[in-house]
């Protein structure tokens, strides 16, 4: 298993989708984006995941919105976050379903229109029977 | 259904412009829409889908939520702080119903 972040070509077209409906056609540069979850999740019902982009937050340059979605789950959508300079930093934690072993992928956008991603595999763990 | 109980985590004071962590949760049981009850029929989605946080009016940071997200949603977030004032945390849920929470802050 690779630890670095990559465009994968075995998204679904529902993910590819998704990941285009947020970067509004622009082919999102992997950096500045770090998406912090778990390698392993026991637990497939509430996995933390925790997402922080790299941006000076000041209001000519700042991170709009952050997308986070899960490719391997009935419905990719997880989360939106939407930023502003008053949140003086763009990172965000939440807890999140995954059905089962997959990749979880963070879209940022910000003000001066780049677009960003990152993308991390958790391995899931149902009843300790193995993922 | 139990009444959902916000609950949020701010600093009681900070210095100007100090960047502060805010931590809320929300008792909510965000049922999917994917499952099914004892006679395969699927039980009816009834999520937050929306959060919000406001500081004096303007918004500071907000969130659409998705059935992926855990029950009993929780969010991180942070937030720069200009000047004393009160921190308005909205969540809506998808039956129409809005909890909302105030929390004040102290600038040294």
């Amino acid at each position: 298993m690779t630890a670095l972040p990559r465009l994968s070509l075995a998204d679904t077209d529902a993910v590819k989708a998704a990941i285009d409906a947020v970067a509004g056609g622009a082919t999102p540069e992997v950096a500045n984006v770090t998406l912090t979850a778990p390698e392993i999740a026991e637990n497939g019902n509430t996995v933390p995941i925790t997402v922080a982009i790299d941006s000076p937050m000041t209001d000519d340059d700042y991170v709009t919105d952050v997308t986070i979605l899960a490719a391997g789950n009935p419905a990719p959508g997880v989360a939106t976050f939407h930023f502003t300079p008053m949140s003086g930093s763009a990172e965000a934690t939440t807890r999140m379903r995954l059905a089962k072993t997959q990749d979880v992928i963070a879209v940022a956008k910000t003000s001066t229109g780049k677009v960003y991603m990152d993308r991390k595999t958790v391995k899931v763990t149902i009843g300790g029977c193995g993922g | 259904m139990a009444k959902s109980k916000p609950r949020v985590k701010v600093p009681k004071s900070a210095d100007k412009d100090e960047v502060i962590t805010i931590k809320t949760l929300i008792s909510h049981k965000m049922e999917s829409g994917q499952r099914k009850d004892k006679e395969g029929n699927p039980i009816p989605r009834q999520i937050i889908n929306k959060f919000t946080c406001e500081f004096n009016g303007k918004p500071v940071f907000s969130c659409d939520l998705e059935p992926a997200i855990s029950a009993n949603p929780y969010l991180e977030f942070s937030a720069r702080v200009p000047e004393s004032g009160v921190f308005t945390f909205t969540w809506v849920d998808d039956d129409g119903s809005v909890y909302s929470k105030e929390s004040k802050i102290k600038v040294n």
